[in-house]
């Protein structure tokens, strides 16, 4: 018994010490290690062609949702293990930039346009390089739609019809950096009050907010719901795959460079730059329409030969209606993350619960008109669009400072704590849906 | 007299060791990160103002609602699903008892995120069951719809820590007890309520605070749900989403600690004041008898109902693995084999990674969580309460916290011989997850120990054995089959856990299979093969699982056999 003992725990004991020797003799070998938000279906194709390309360079990919990763290197920076920062938002990079954790790199390719629609490719002080484009807008199932039977959307504005009620998904700005530049998007291109409102009235709709990004195209493929409001390449790549789904931009989107950057102090800094130049090489690029990846390329050349069939963004088609901010953006980023949870995330049931009261009582309306009762659905509706701050207020510094994720210095003085602000807001904004729903059944109710 | 006292020094020497391995992996990693919680974010000092705002934000009270309803709820339908099974595979001789073993236990060996996926798909608002319900009869359940959804994909989880802790308490219970109850005239039900429950209550309790506990601070469940207002979604998105200064999400983390040692505590008034111990062992649990065959049709019909909806996750999985597109249909459109093939060829890291890891993990946990059972149970150590209430209190602590705290305390400094952080090497994925299945392993050996008596042990001492030939010729043997339900359960949960994971792997050769699972589920190009991932990771870990349980038992019977003839 106890010689048996003895022997299994002997080799337990080399097990252990052969698993711990491979485990540091791999430490040793020439890597690169990337943080990166963007799906397996991406970064094993990039990986598999920069090992071939260059034997000897293990590529380690370290999948973390954009907020999550920006986290990660924060947490990490003392002693920093990663080489690259790979992911879609612009403002996550400026996050990284304004802690001096990414380091400054120049490009050696050539033939990349300085712009894509209104944004500059490459951050104009240097940090970090834009190598895809995207652009926002919603996908649908076709199966869904011919079932329920229900008319394919073009505009925003079409996503708020009461036909729409509970078959819209989409994921909320706080837990995805591309769901934020969509919401950001809207509220720059349409104004702080009108996009509000717009994003409210579409809300209503809902069928979930997803809590990743991925979380819409996967509802969409699969018909959880009908309409899911994403990222162009989740469009194309579900419908590349076989999902019977379509993709379309609205006229009020925006076309943004999904980015690459060095951070500071990477171990290996030479590994970095040659994946960069990899990446933005017209053979690089080319690996970009692959059926599952389908991103808009940032070489123009590519739209005349591989890339046909997808929209060429560098012809003004898609988004040249709005001028996106960044500086505006990053004033008030995590802001306008707060504010769409507390009005929208958290309080979706109620949020439902009004607009299918307003729903409602304007379909009774419109079949019984009432002139009372209009003016109860007006004041419902207004008190849905009510905001708890204007845009003054939104980019004033000292109140974005509330939600500020870090104070830069200890002498940083911040009046207000966030989960106070935030509590004020949800209880006026509670009180608001409450009180809508409220009337606008009365208005129903005259129309009877 | 001196063994006695060497004995003495041996338990406090243990207890010492044990109480430093939870300072330094528990206790000091998660109070840096809930010292934020008491923090004013403006001036920097000590304060209980964050707990103000928590009390006065209606979405946090909601929450907290929220978690309750849903804990309570998912161990009301746990236990309806558990006890027939615990009971038939108990009281009667009855064939169906080794398949309600093997399937009762493979819900746990999946991690639960992938179940909530493949729930939806088969469950969701229009899902397959509701397709086909709107098609024939014209209307649909709710069944995933909000709440719901995570009772549902909750109970169905975790049923099995309530199966596994009431078939081993209903094994341990002598069946001179129920004899003498029926030479008494007691039968049918008011045998099992004033004999066989009374005498199953503390694997019933400690299952049934396990699941409590466990759905109360899960996380993945309700987040793949889209489930928001639920305390442990709150604090993840919090800390998440708003940041490190942010203090709410903290506020909720220290919540979720106090009110599960308040749960524990009252599963321990519950089972308190009562002596639970047989003095005879190897009576062989309750008395079986055989059906008959009316009898027998009835309970395979109510197992095969039970396994079918317990299994429907595992189902759903298969069909999405083997399925082409699956998209607003009953089922899917074509079947394939594509999406093994893609894994197969990158899966074999994961797989041995997965095994290493939660093998070390259940291992290290069977040895702490014997000890500190044995330290707080069986000596008068002064403080021995302690490690009972913070190898407990492990299960409180949401992983996310953990990975965050464990990134805060160990990523400053290289170790010697490795060369690189503690944070950063795959070992502290190790001690993430046996910090993490502690708490099962030690409620398993707390109700084993508790069914010893005291008195097979003076025994021993009074024939002249020391304190450690006690433990390991009699407490040790006597426990085996609650430690073998620990390590079982440590293994098979850690097996495939996520949200510690997720924050601690720094590299990819070093992820284990719920990382790469939920790595290949990120895709907008159909999940395909992350589910075939998820079903050869329920075959692996079944497999190993499998294994170790019979390793486990014969390990026993061999300990027995010595017991008997030394």
């Amino acid at each position: 018994m106890k010689h048996a003992f003895f022997k299994s725990a002997g080799l337990a004991a080399v097990v252990a010490l052969a698993l711990l020797s491979g485990v540091s003799a791999r430490a040793m070998e020439n890597k690169l290690v990337v943080v990166t938000s963007f799906p397996k279906d991406l970064t094993s194709v990039f990986k598999k062609a920069f090992e071939a390309k260059y034997p000897g360079v293990k590529v380690e990919m370290l999948k973390k949702k954009t907020t999550a990763g920006v986290k990660y290197i924060q947490e990490t920076a003392s002693n920093n293990t990663s080489d690259l920062f790979w992911a879609s938002a612009p403002d996550a990079f400026e996050v990284l930039k304004g802690d001096g954790l990414l380091a400054k790199y120049q490009v050696k390719a050539k033939g990349i346009p300085e712009k894509v629609g209104a944004f500059p490719i490459n951050d104009p002080d240097g940090y970090y390089k834009g190598f895809a484009a995207s652009g926002y807008g919603f996908m649908w199932n076709t199966r869904y739609l011919k079932a329920k039977k229900l008319p394919a959307p073009r505009e925003w504005e079409d996503l708020t019809k009461p036909v729409y009620f509970g078959h819209v998904g989409m994921s909320a700005p706080s837990r995805s950096g591309t769901t934020h530049l969509t919401v950001e998007t809207v509220l720059q291109g349409d104004g702080w009050e009108k996009g509000w409102a717009l994003w409210k009235r579409i809300a209503g709709n809902f069928k979930t907010v997803t809590e990743r990004s991925f979380g819409v195209p996967s509802g969409v493929n699969s018909g959880e719901f009908g309409i899911g409001i994403v990222i162009d390449f989740f469009g194309f790549s579900s419908k590349a795959t076989g999902y019977p789904v379509e993709f379309h931009y609205p006229t009020v989107t925006t076309l943004v460079p999904a980015n690459i950057a060095i951070v500071t102090k990477a171990p290996h800094p030479k590994n970095a730059a040659t994946f960069i130049e990899f990446l933005l090489s017209p053979e690089g690029q080319k690996l970009l329409l692959d059926p599952k990846i389908q991103r808009l390329p940032v070489r123009p050349e590519l739209y005349k030969g591989p890339a046909k069939n997808l929209p060429n963004p560098f012809t003004g088609g898609i988004g040249a209606k709005v001028k996106f901010d960044v500086k505006k953006s990053k004033a008030r980023y995590n802001l306008v993350n707060s504010m769409f949870d507390v009005m929208i995330t958290y309080r979706l049931d109620d949020l439902r619960a009004a607009t299918k009261a307003i729903h409602a009582a304007a379909r009774a309306l419109a079949a019984k008109p009432n002139a009372e009762g209009q003016k109860m659905l007006d004041q419902a509706r207004a008190l849905v669009a009510a905001l708890p701050i204007d845009e003054a207020k939104s980019l004033d510094p000292a109140f974005a400072a509330i939600f500020k994720k870090k104070r830069k210095k200890a002498t940083d003085k911040v009046t207000g704590r966030q989960a106070e602000v935030e509590q004020k807001w949800d209880e006026m904004v509670k009180a608001n849906y409450a009180k809508a729903r409220m009337l606008a059944e009365k208005a129903a109710g005259m129309a009877r | 007299m001196a063994a006695q006292s060497r004995g003495q020094w041996g338990a406090a020497g243990t207890g010492l060791a044990v109480f430093i391995l939870l300072m330094t992996f528990l206790v000091i990693p998660v109070g840096k990160v809930i010292y934020v919680a008491f923090v004013d974010v403006n001036t920097g000092r000590l304060t209980l103002l964050n707990f103000a705002d928590f009390f006065n934000t209606s979405l946090f009270r909601e929450s907290f609602v929220n978690s309750i309803y849903v804990a309570g709820m998912s161990v009301l339908f746990a236990a309806l699903i558990s006890m027939p099974l615990a009971y038939f595979t108990t009281r009667f001789n009855f064939a169906g008892a080794a398949v309600i073993q093997t399937l009762g236990v493979i819900p746990l060996i999946m991690p639960p995120f992938v179940g909530a996926v493949a729930m939806q798909l088969l469950f969701g608002a229009n899902g397959s069951v509701n397709l086909l319900l709107d098609e024939h009869f014209g209307f649909t359940i709710p069944f995933m719809e909000g709440l719901n959804g995570v009772i549902m994909v909750e109970s169905i989880h975790y049923f099995p820590f309530i199966l596994i802790n009431l078939s081993a308490s209903l094994n341990n219970i002598d069946r001179a007890m129920e004899e003498s109850a029926q030479n008494l005239g007691a039968h049918g039900l008011r045998l099992f309520r004033r004999i066989v429950f009374p005498l199953a209550m503390p694997g019933f309790a400690a299952g049934a605070a396990l699941v409590f506990l466990k759905v109360f601070d899960d996380l993945g469940t309700p987040l793949l749900l889209n489930v928001n207002n639920m305390l442990a979604p709150q604090a993840y998105l919090r800390i998440s989403s708003i940041g490190i200064s942010d203090p709410m999400g903290y506020v909720i983390s220290v919540i979720l600690v106090a009110f599960s040692l308040l749960s524990l505590w009252t599963s321990y008034l519950a089972t308190r004041g009562r002596d639970y111990a047989s003095v005879q062992k190897g009576g062989g649990g309750l008395m079986k008898r055989d059906l008959k065959p009316w009898e027998k049709a009835g309970a395979w019909a109510v197992i095969i109902l039970i396994l079918l909806l317990v299994l429907s996750p595992h189902i759903g999985l298969l069909l999405l693995s083997f399925g082409t597109i699956w998209s607003f249909s009953v089922l899917p459109d074509g079947f394939t084999l594509a999406h093994y093939g893609e894994v197969f060829s990158t899966a074999l890291p994961y797989i041995t990674n997965t095994l290493l890891y939660a093998g070390l993990a259940a291992l290290l946990d069977v040895l702490v969580a014997t000890a500190i059972a044995y330290v707080v149970w069986r000596t008068e150590l002064p403080g021995r309460k302690v490690l009972d209430y913070m190898g407990t209190a492990a299960v409180a602590v949401p992983g996310v916290v953990l990975g965050i705290g464990y990134l805060r305390t160990f990523h400053d400094f290289n170790l010697p011989i490795v060369g690189k952080p503690l944070a950063s090497w795959w070992v502290i994925i190790v001690i993430a997850l046996m910090i993490r299945r502690l708490p099962y392993a030690l409620r398993a050996a707390t109700a084993a120990l508790q069914q010893v008596a005291v008195s097979l042990e003076e025994a021993a001492q009074n024939l002249g054995a020391g304190r450690f030939t006690t433990v390991r010729r009699i407490v040790v043997p006597l426990m085996a089959g609650g430690i073998a339900a620990g390590f079982v359960t440590a293994f098979a949960t850690a097996a495939v856990e996520l949200s510690a994971t997720l924050m601690l792997v720094s590299a990819e050769s070093d992820a284990p299979l719920a990382y790469g699972i939920y790595v290949y589920m990120q895709t907008a190009a159909g999940r395909g093969p992350g589910a075939a991932l998820g079903v050869l990771a329920v075959i692996i870990v079944g497999v190993a699982t499998y294994l170790s349980h019979r390793f486990v038992e014969r390990t026993r019977a061999a300990h027995e056999v010595t017991a008997r003839d030394g």
